[in-house]
C-alpha cells in the first residue's frame, strides 16, 4: 500500500514538475544550514503549493537530523500539518514524523498526544493509515510505557471499524506490535463494544484480531492472521478457540491468506499438541497436532505454489505427529480415511492394492479380480495421504526442495519413518535440477544414521555413482561413507561401482578411497568372508603380484585394511605382497591405511607405538617440547641453538605423524624458527665489531629480520584457532624482528632522516602494539615489549641514535616469551587435485586468445575462503598473474573445508617450445584489517570506526602466503596462422 | 430457470471422437472434433446430423474450441469445417494450432494414399479449415461475442494443451479437454483457479487408476534401459511420433548427459522432427526447468538423439531406438522388432496403450510365438517391458481439479462406462455435487441458478448505511427499499424519488380508505374522542393528533366519524392511510374493527 501511496503522490508531483524546477536547486542551499528546524519552517512557509511542499520535504528526508533538534522539527512539521489541505503533502509529513520517531536517543512520548490529536480529525483514509503507522513506530519506541500502550491500542481498536482496508490492516499491525493479553480492553468497550454489535465488555486483543479474520477483504484478513503471528512471536499464548476461525483460512480464496493461515495453524498445533478436536462428520476425536498434519499435507497439493511451498516446509517442523499419519504422507494409494481405522480397513487396503486401482506399472494390472466395498475409498482422503508423494513431484523445485528438507527434518525425528521415505529420497536422486538431486543426497546422508540399506536400495543410490556431475558424485561418495549396508553381497556392489566410477572418473580417486576406507571401518564383518576374492588369493596357487600402482588396486586395498583393524582374524588370509603393499601404503597414504597390528613383523613396533593413545601422547610429547624450550632464559646459553634446533625437528615430525596435532605442531615449529634467527642474529660476535667489518653478517641478519617478518604473517593469518594471546605473541616476534631492522638500518646507513622516520614509526608500533593487546600485556611480563614500554617515555623524547642503542640492549636482553598453545589450532592447506601436473601433452592455443585452465583444489581451516583465496600463475618469462575466483566457485562441503572449482584464463605471446607454468594457491591478507577480527571480532568494529580520527595504527601490510605446492601445467602458445 | 445443456456427440462413455455440443445462455458451442482410432467407416467421425439434417453448421454453432492437436480430439475438424460446412471461428491455442495441421495431413494421407479412400477430406481442405483458426493466449479473456467469453487454463498433457472456461453472463461451463496433474519431464502441472463454473466437463480416461510416483516409474525405466545398454542389448521404444515421445526423449537425453553414456539414440524421422521443431519454439508451454535453462541451452535440441536410419538397425553394439507406431502395428517399429526379437538381450519397451490386436497387445500379454503374415512365426526371446507414461491425470489428480475448480456440477466425458460410474460415486459422495456421465447423443440438462447482479446507487447505499450504522456484516442479509430500474440489460437499485426523476414520471400517491363500522351510542365528536383516547393508550411512541376539524390524526393516516342515518348507534369510521403507512393502517383498521373498550367515557 506504501507503495501505492507513494505513487499517487509522484504522479500528483510529476504533474507541476516545470514550475519550481529553476528554485529548488535555492532551496537545496537553505536545507544546509545547522539549524535543520528553522530552515524547514521557512521552507514550508514558503511553498505555495502542495508540490512545492512535497518537495521540500522529501529534500528534507533525504538527510539525518540531530537528535536535539528532532522535537523542534516535528513540531513545525506538526505545526504545518494542521495547515495543510492537501491530502499527499499530510501524508508525507505523516510518514516524516515516523521515520523522525525513530532517531535514536529520542523519545516520541512528547509527542504521543499530537499524533493523536491529529488522527482523531483525520479525514483522508490514507493519510490515517499513515498515522498509525507513526503510532506504530512511537509505540515501538517507547516499549516501557504501559499508558502509552494501552492509549495507542484503544486508537487503534477504534480505526478498526474504518471502511478502508489500509486503516484496518494497519490497526491490526499496530494491535499485534502493541497489545497484550494479560491487560483486557475494558475501557474501550463503549466505542467498540457497540461498533461490532457486540455485547460482552470485557475483549482482549486476541478476540478483537480474530474478529477481523473474517474481514471481506483479504489483506485485511492476511493483515489479522499476521497480527495474531506477531503476538505469538512476542511470546504471548495465543488462544485454542481460534483454531476452528484460522482452519477455514485454510480454504480461502486468495493465497496470501491461505499461506498466512498455514503459519497461523502451524502455530497452534506447536501450541497445543496434546488437545483433542473433533472430526467433522463423525463422532471421532484425534489430537489437535495430527489433525493440523492432515490439513497442512492437504495444502501441499495447493493451486498456489507459494502456499504449496509454504505447507512443505511447515510439515517439516511438526515433529509430534502421530507415526500412523507420518506414514500416510508416504503413502498415495492408501486412500481409506485412516482416521477411523479399524483392522478391516487393513484387509482392504491389502485388497485394493492388489486391485481396483492400477499402479501404471504392469500392464492390466487394473484388471478387475475382487469387487471391493467401494465405500471404503476415499479418494480424496482427509488425512495426511500421500502429501509428500505430491511434494517431492511438484512442478516448482521449491516445493521439492522444501519437501526433501521436510522429509529430513522428519525423518530425523522418526526411525521408522526414515526407513520408509528411503524410496523416496532414492527417486529424488533422478530429479531433472541438480540442486534437487544434490539435496536429496545431502538429506540421505543426514538421516543413514538410523537406516540400513538393502541391497536394492543400495543398488539404486549406486547408479548415481555415474553421473557426470562431480558434486553429486561427492555428495554420493559423502553418503556411502555413512551408510550402512545388511550384507556381504551389498559390500561386493558397493566396490564393484565406485572402482566402476573411479575407472570412469579417475579424478574421484582420493573421494573414492576415502569412501572405501569408511566402508572398510564400518563393515569388518562383512569385508570379512569376501577378502580370499578380493586380494584375488588361491589356497593353492600364488597369484600373480598386481600392480601397486593401479588406483583400483589400492581401493581395494583400502577397504581390507581398514576393516582389518577391527577384525584380528582377517591379517592370516593375507599373501606375502599384501604385507608389503600394506607398509607401502601405510608410508604414503597414511591418512587412508590404518595401523594394524600385524603378526611376526617389525612393524608392529612402529605401529603399536602410535596407535595406542596417541594423540595424548603426542599432546605431551608437544608440551613436553614447549617446556624443554622454555628453560633456555638466555640467548646465549650454550646448547640454546641446538636445543631450538632439534625441538623444531621434533615438532615437524611430529605434525606429519600426528594429523591431529599438525597445525599446532607446525605453528610450534614455526614460532620457535623464528626464535632461532632471531638468537641466530643477535649473536654475540656481530655486535661488537666495527661495521665495516661485518658486512656480510649484516646481510644475514637483514635477511634474518626480513624472513621472521614474513614468517609472523604467516603465523598469524595461516593458523585458524588462535586466541588473542598467541596473536600478541606473534605480534611480540614482529616487533623484535623491526627492531632489528631499525638497529640494522641505523648501523649501515648513515642518513638521519630515514632513521628518524623509522624511528617513529617504531614507536607507533609500539603504542599500537599496546594499544591492541592491553588485555596481554600482564601476560608479557618482562619481555621486549616489557621494557620498551617501561622505557618509554625516554624513548619518545630521545634521539634516534640513542633509541637505536637502547633497543640493541633491550633486544639482547629480552628472553625467549613462552608460547602457549591454544586447544585447537589449524594450519589452512590447500591441495591442488587439477591439474595433478602428471599431464606430457602441453595445451596448445593460439597466442594472444586465452584458455581457460580448470583447478579443483581442496582448502581446509580457510576462513571465509571467498574474499582471501587467490590463484597465482607463474610463467616461464617471470611474469606472474593473480586470479581472484568467483564467490561461486567455492564450495563447502565439511566443516573447516571448501572446495575451489574454477577456471583459470591462460594467455601468453608464443612461444617456440611447450613448457611449464606454475598454477598455485595464495593466502591474501592485510595486516590492517584483519589483525584483530581472528582474536576479538567484536571490537573491530569500534576500532574501524575510529580510523577517522586516530592516526593509522599500523601502516596495513598487504600479501600473500602461498599455502599449496605449486602444479606445473605444459602449455604452448602457438603463434597465430594467418 | 436458466439451463445448460450438454450433448457429447463422441466420448460420451467411451475414448476417442470427442466432441461435445454445449448450450449455454442462449449460445451453442462445440467442444473438440475428434476422430474415433478404432473406426474406418462413418462412425469415425461424430455424427453432425445431430445438430442439422441438411445445410450447413454455421448458423447452429456460436464457436468451435479445440483443446489439443491429438487426434481423437481435432481429427474431424476439415471435415466438419469445408465438406459438412462450418465458417465460424475456431479457438485452438498457438502450439495447438501449429501442430494440428501436421497431424491432419499425416492423418490424410495415411487413409487417402495407403488406404487408399475416397471422399476424405484434402490438403487444400485442411489449409482453409486452419485459416478459420483464432489463436488463444493462456489466461486470456476472448470475447467471441458481446455475451460469450472464453479463457484458456494451462492442462500439461501435451504441448498446447488447454481447459476452456466458456462463459455467458453468470453460466460458465470449464471444459477440460485432456489434462495432467501431474508434471513430467517436458511439461507442467494443469492449473486452474477457483472459478466455480456450473459445470465442470472432465475427461476420465483414469478414473480408477490412482499412479505410483512419477519418479519411480521414471527410474524403472531408466534402470531398465541402462542395464540393457550395459549388457550390449539393443532397446525399441515404439512411440506415436507427439507427446509421450519428447517426455521420454528428455528423460534419455538428460540421462545419457548425467551419465555420460556414450551408446546412441535414434529416432525414426519424418514427422517428428517438425513437429520437435515447434516443440523448440513453443518454451513457455513448458516446464520450470526447460523454461529457465533454455537461454542456455534448448532441451528440445538433442545431443544425443540422432535421426534413424534403416540400416542402423543391423549396426552392432547397444543402441536404443524411438519408432513409429506405437502399437507395433506396422511401420518402422514392427519392422524393428521384427530384426531384434530374436535376441534375449534386446528390450522393447511399450511406453502405453496398446489396442487389442496389435502385436504389441499380445506381446504384452505373455505371446512369445508370434504368426506373421505368410504363415512365418517369430519368436519373441527380447525381453517386454510396459511403462505407462501417459499424461492423463489419475482419479486423485481429477479429485484435485475438481477441489481447485469447486463446479457446482460434474459431468464426466473421455471414458470408459464402468470406470466413470467408480468415479462418479466418489465424486458425490467427496463433493457432493451432482456428477453426470452422458453417453453419446444423451443429453444432461443442468439447471443453474444464477446471481444476479445489480449496480445500487451509491446515494441509497450511504443512506441505508447511515440508518443502519456499523460496517455491512456479510453474514446478515439486510433489507433495504429502493427501485429496481432494468434497462437495455442492465439493473439498477436507485432510491425511488431518483427512479422517479429517471423515468420523468409524476409521483403518484397512494391512498388507502376504509370504512369500518363501530357500534357506539355516543355523538360523533365523543366518539371521536374516545378513540382519540383508544389509540392514546395503545400506540405509545405515535404523534396523535385530534385535530379541530373533527379527524383524529395518526402520523399520517386520518381518522373521521361519520353516523349513519338510519341507526344513529352504527357510526362508521373513515380510515385513510398513505401507501408508505400501509402497516400501520392496516394495523388500526383490525385494532378499530375489534370495537372501543367499554370502560372508556
Amino acid at each position: 500500500m506504501a507503495a501505492h501511496l507513494k505513487k499517487r503522490v509522484y504522479e500528483e508531483f510529476s504533474q507541476v514538475v516545470q514550475i519550481p524546477q529553476e528554485e529548488a536547486p535555492a532551496k537545496k542551499l537553505r536545507l544546509s544550514k545547522p539549524s535543520k528546524s528553522a530552515a524547514l519552517h521557512i521552507d514550508l512557509c514558503k511553498a505555495t503549493n502542495s508540490t512545492d511542499a512535497l518537495q521540500y520535504l522529501l529534500q528534507f528526508a533525504r538527510k539525518p537530523v540531530e537528535v536535539e533538534s528532532v522535537e523542534g522539527v516535528i513540531r513545525i512539521l506538526l505545526e504545518h500539518y494542521y495547515k495543510e489541505t492537501d491530502n499527499s503533502v499530510r501524508l508525507k509529513i505523516a510518514s516524516l514524523l515516523g521515520l523522525l520517531s525513530k532517531t535514536q536517543g529520542f523519545r516520541p512520548d512528547c509527542i504521543v498526544d499530537d499524533a493523536i490529536n491529529t488522527l482523531n480529525n483525520e479525514k483522508s483514509h490514507q493519510v490515517l493509515a499513515q498515522l498509525l503507522d507513526t503510532l506504530l513506530v512511537i509505540g515501538t519506541q517507547l516499549p516501557e510505557s504501559p499508558t502509552v500502550r494501552q492509549r495507542l491500542i484503544e486508537m487503534a481498536c477504534k480505526h478498526l471499524s474504518d471502511s478502508y482496508f489500509g486503516v484496518r490492516n494497519k490497526c491490526l499491525k499496530l494491535l499485534g506490535c502493541l497489545g497484550t493479553v494479560d491487560a483486557p480492553l475494558t475501557k474501550d468497550n463503549e466505542g467498540l463494544g457497540t461498533s461490532l454489535g457486540l455485547c460482552r465488555g470485557v475483549r482482549d486483543v486476541q478476540s478483537i484480531i480474530s474478529d477481523y479474520f473474517g474481514d471481506q477483504d483479504p489483506r485485511v484478513r492476511t493483515a489479522a492472521i499476521k497480527a495474531m503471528l506477531q503476538l505469538h512471536e512476542r511470546g504471548m499464548k495465543i488462544h485454542e478457540i481460534i483454531y476452528n476461525q484460522a482452519c477455514r483460512l485454510l480454504t480461502d480464496d486468495y493465497e496470501q491468506v491461505r499461506s498466512a493461515a498455514v503459519q497461523m495453524v502451524w502455530v497452534l498445533s506447536q501450541l497445543y499438541p496434546e488437545s483433542i478436536v473433533p472430526i467433522p462428520s463423525s463422532n471421532e476425536e484425534i489430537r489437535l497436532v495430527d489433525d493440523v498434519f492432515g490439513k497442512i499435507s492437504h495444502m501441499v497439493s495447493d493451486g498456489s505454489w507459494m502456499v504449496r511451498v509454504q505447507a512443505a516446509k511447515t510439515l517439516g517442523s511438526i515433529l509430534q505427529v502421530s507415526p500412523h499419519f507420518l506414514e500416510q504422507t508416504l503413502d498415495k494409494k492408501l486412500m481409506s480415511d485412516l482416521r477411523r481405522k479399524r483392522t478391516a480397513h487393513e484387509r482392504a487396503k491389502e485388497l485394493f492394492t492388489s486391485g481396483e486401482f492400477s499402479s501404471g506399472r504392469k500392464w492390466a494390472d487394473d484388471a478387475p479380480k475382487e469387487k471391493l466395498d467401494t465405500n471404503t475409498v476415499y479418494l480424496i482422503a482427509s488425512g495426511a495421504c500421500g502429501a509428500f508423494v505430491h511434494g517431492l513431484e511438484d512442478e516448482m523445485f521449491e516445493v521439492r526442495i522444501a519437501a526433501v528438507e521436510a522429509l529430513s527434518q522428519l525423518a530425523r525425528s522418526s526411525p521408522s519413518f526414515a526407513e520408509k521415505c528411503l524410496d523416496f529420497l532414492v527417486d529424488m536422486f533422478n530429479d531433472e535440477i541438480e540442486e534437487v538431486r544434490l539435496q536429496s543426497i545431502h538429506v540421505l546422508r543426514e538421516i543413514s544414521t538410523h537406516i540400513t540399506l538393502r541391497e536394492d536400495q543400495l543398488d539404486t543410490v549406486l547408479a548415481v555413482l555415474e553421473d557426470s556431475s562431480r558434486d553429486i558424485r561427492e555428495a554420493l561418495h559423502e553418503l556411502i561413507c555413512y551408510t550402512n549396508v545388511s550384507t556381504k553381497e551389498c559390500i561386493q556392489l558397493a566396490l564393484l561401482e565406485l572402482l566402476k566410477n573411479l575407472n570412469k572418473y579417475p579424478t574421484d580417486r582420493n573421494s573414492v578411497w576415502k569412501c572405501l576406507k569408511f566402508l572398510g571401518s564400518r563393515h569388518p564383518t562383512l569385508v570379512l568372508p569376501l577378502v580370499p576374492e578380493l586380494l584375488s588369493t588361491h589356497p593353492y596357487f600364488d597369484t600373480p603380484e598386481p600392480d601397486m600402482d593401479d588406483p583400483a588396486y589400492i581401493a581395494v586395498l583400502v577397504l581390507v585394511f581398514n576393516a582389518a583393524k577391527s577384525c584380528p582374524t582377517m591379517p592370516a588370509l593375507f599373501s606375502d605382497h599384501t604385507f608389503r603393499h600394506y607398509a607401502y601404503l601405510r608410508d604414503s597414504l597414511s591418512h587412508l591405511v590404518p595401523p594394524l597390528r600385524l603378526p611376526g613383523n617389525g612393524l608392529d613396533l612402529v605401529d603399536s607405538r602410535c596407535s595406542s593413545g596417541s594423540v595424548e601422547s603426542a599432546q605431551l610429547f608437544l608440551q613436553q617440547s614447549l617446556n624443554r624450550v622454555s628453560t633456555i632464559q638466555n640467548l646465549e646459553a650454550p646448547g640454546a641453538q641446538d636445543l631450538l634446533n632439534f625441538t623444531i625437528r621434533d615438532l615437524r615430525r611430529l605434525g606429519e605423524l600426528q594429523t591431529e596435532l599438525a597445525g599446532a605442531a607446525d605453528f610450534c615449529a614455526t614460532y620457535l624458527r623464528c626464535q632461532l634467527l632471531l638468537m641466530k642474529a643477535l649473536q654475540e660476535k656481530l655486535w661488537n665489531m666495527a661495521v665495516p667489518l661485518c658486512l656480510k653478517q649484516n646481510v644475514t641478519a637483514t635477511a634474518a629480520a626480513q624472513q621472521i617478518l614474513e614468517e609472523t604473517y604467516k603465523l598469524e593469518f595461516l593458523y585458524s584457532g588462535l586466541e588473542s594471546r598467541q596473536v600478541a605473541t606473534i605480534h611480540h616476534v614482529r616487533l623484535q624482528a623491526k627492531a632489528l631492522q631499525l638497529v640494522l638500518t641505523a648501523r649501515t646507513r648513515q642518513g638521519l632522516d630515514p632513521l628518524i622516520s623509522s624511528c617513529e614509526k617504531f614507536l607507533q608500533d609500539i603504542e599500537s602494539f599496546q594499544r591492541l593487546f592491553l588485555a596481554e600485556l600482564p601476560h608479557l611480563q618482562d619481555s621486549f615489549v616489557d621494557k620498551l614500554l617501561e622505557l618509554m617515555p625516554r624513548l619518545s623524547s630521545c634521539k634516534p641514535v640513542e633509541t637505536v642503542k637502547i633497543l640493541q640492549t633491550t633486544l639482547r636482553q629480552s628472553g625467549l616469551l613462552q608460547l602457549r598453545l591454544p586447544e585447537q589450532i589449524h594450519r589452512a592447506t590447500a591441495t591442488i587435485i587439477e591439474p595433478t601436473g602428471e599431464s606430457d601433452n602441453p595445451l596448445k592455443f593460439t597466442t594472444g586468445l586465452v584458455v581457460a585452465l580448470d583447478i579443483d583444489a581442496t582448502l581446509e581451516h580457510v576462513q571465509d575462503p571467498q574474499n582471501i583465496v587467490k590463484v597465482q600463475v607463474l610463467y616461464p618469462d617471470g611474469q606472474s598473474h593473480m586470479i581472484h575466483p568467483k564467490p561461486g566457485d567455492f564450495r563447502k562441503p565439511g566443516p573447516n573445508r571448501h572446495r575451489l572449482i574454477t577456471q583459470v584464463y591462460l594467455s601468453h605471446t608464443a612461444w617456440t617450445e611447450p613448457s611449464q607454468i606454475e598454477v598455485r594457491l595464495l593466502l591474501a591478507y592485510s595486516s590492517s584489517s584483519t589483525s584483530l577480527s581472528s582474536a576479538s571480532p567484536a571490537s573491530k568494529l569500534g576500532w574501524s570506526d575510529s580510523i577517522d580520527s586516530l592516526p593509522q595504527p599500523e601502516a596495513a601490510v598487504e600479501g600473500t602466503i602461498p599455502f599449496s605446492k605449486p602444479v606445473k601445467v605444459y602449455i604452448m602458445p602457438k603463434p597465430a596462422r594467418r | 430457470m436458466p439451463e445448460i445443456k450438454v450433448t457429447p456427440l463422441g466420448a460420451g462413455q467411451d475414448v476417442g471422437r470427442s466432441c461435445i455440443l454445449v448450450s449455454i445462455g442462449g449460445k451453442n458451442i462445440m467442444l473438440d472434433c475428434g476422430m474415433h482410432m478404432g473406426y474406418n467407416d462413418d462412425r469415425r467421425f461424430p455424427d453432425f446430423s445431430y445438430i442439422t439434417q441438411n445445410g450447413r453448421l454455421t448458423e447452429f454453432l456460436d464457436c468451435v474450441i479445440i483443446s489439443h492437436f491429438h487426434l481423437d480430439h481435432c481429427g474431424a475438424l476439415p471435415f466438419m469445417s469445408e465438406m459438412v460446412g462450418y465458417d465460424g471461428p475456431i479457438y485452438m491455442t498457438h502450439p495447438t494450432k501449429a501442430i494440428c495441421p501436421i497431424l491432419l495431413e499425416d492423418f490424410r494421407k495415411i487413409t487417402v494414399d495407403k488406404k487408399g479412400e475416397t471422399n476424405f477430406f484434402t490438403s487444400q481442405m485442411i489449409k482453409d479449415c486452419m485459416k478459420k483458426v483464432v489463436p488463444l493466449n493462456l489466461h486470456q479473456t476472448v470475447q467471441v461475442d458481446d455475451e460469450l467469453e472464453i479463457k484458456a487454463y494451462y492442462a500439461g498433457h501435451v504441448l498446447g494443451a488447454a481447459m476452456v472456461h466458456i462463459k455467458v453472463g453468470l453460466e460458465s461451463v470449464v471444459y477440460t479437454g485432456d489434462y495432467n496433474m501431474t508434471p513430467d519431464r517436458h511439461l507442467g502441472a494443469a492449473w486452474i483457479d477457483k472459478c466455480r463454473p456450473d459445470v465442470l466437463i472432465s475427461e476420465s480416461t483414469y478414473a480408477t487408476t490412482i499412479r505410483d510416483s512419477k519418479r519411480c516409474r521414471e527410474r524403472d525405466f531408466l534402470k531398465k534401459v541402462h542395464e540393457s545398454i550395459e549388457r550390449g542389448g539393443k532397446v525399441l521404444i515404439p512411440v506415436f511420433a507427439l507427446g509421450r515421445a519428447q517426455e521420454l526423449c528428455i528423460l534419455l537425453e538428460t540421462f545419457w548427459e548425467r551419465m555420460n553414456l556414450k551408446a546412441p539414440i535414434y529416432f525414426s524421422t519424418g514427422l517428428t522432427e517438425k513437429a520437435n521443431h515447434y516443440y523448440k519454439l513453443f518454451i513457455t508451454w513448458t516446464n520450470q526447468k526447460i523454461r529457465k535453462t533454455f537461454v542456455q541451452r534448448n532441451m528440445f535440441e538433442f545431443k544425443h538423439i540422432k535421426p534413424f536410419d534403416r540400416s542402423y538397425a543391423d549396426n552392432p553394439g547397444p543402441m536404443v531406438v524411438f519408432a513409429t507406431p506405437g502399437m507395433l502395428h506396422a511401420g518402422q517399429s514392427l519392422q524393428i522388432f521384427k530384426k531384434w526379437a530374436g535376441h534375449e538381450k534386446n528390450m522393447v519397451i511399450m511406453p502405453g496403450y496398446c489396442v487389442q490386436g496389435t502385436i504389441g497387445h499380445k506381446i504384452l500379454n505373455g505371446q512369445r510365438k508370434l504368426e506373421m503374415e505368410g504363415r512365418a512365426t517369430l519368436d519373441v526371446k527380447l525381453q517386454v517391458e510396459y511403462m505407462s507414461f501417459s499424461a492423463h491425470a489419475d482419479a486423485k489428480g481429477i479429485m484435485q481439479l475438481i477441489r481447485m475448480a469447486e463446479p457446482r456440477n460434474m459431468l464426466l466425458v473421455h471414458g470408459e462406462a464402468v470406470k466413470m460410474e467408480f468415479l462418479k460415486g466418489k465424486i458425490e459422495q467427496e463433493f457432493s455435487v451432482d456428477c453426470h456421465m452422458p453417453a453419446n447423443g444423451e443429453t444432461v440438462t443442468v439447471t443453474t441458478n444464477p446471481s444476479v447482479p445489480v449496480d445500487i446507487s451509491l446515494n441509497l447505499l450511504k443512506r441505508e448505511m447511515a440508518l443502519g450504522g456499523t460496517l455491512p456484516d456479510p453474514k446478515k442479509p439486510r433489507t433495504m427499499h429502493g427501485t429496481l430500474i432494468m434497462k437495455e440489460n442492465s439493473l439498477k437499485l436507485v432510491s425511488s424519488e431518483q427512479a422517479l426523476k429517471e423515468l420523468g414520471l409524476n409521483e403518484h400517491q397512494l391512498r388507502f380508505t376504509c370504512r369500518v363500522p363501530l357500534q357506539d351510542p355516543h355523538s360523533d365528536p365523543d366518539t371521536l374522542h374516545g378513540i382519540y383516547l383508544h389509540l392514546k393508550s395503545v400506540l405509545k411512541g405515535y404523534t396523535i393528533q385530534h385535530l379541530p376539524d373533527g379527524t383524529v390524526m395518526v402520523e399520517s393516516i386520518v381518522i373521521k366519524v361519520s353516523s349513519s342515518a338510519e341507526d344513529p348507534n352504527t357510526k362508521v369510521l373513515l380510515l385513510s392511510w398513505s401507501y408508505q403507512d400501509e402497516d400501520l393502517g392496516s394495523f388500526l383498521s383490525t385494532l378499530l374493527k375489534k370495537g372501543l373498550p367499554s370502560g372508556l367515557c
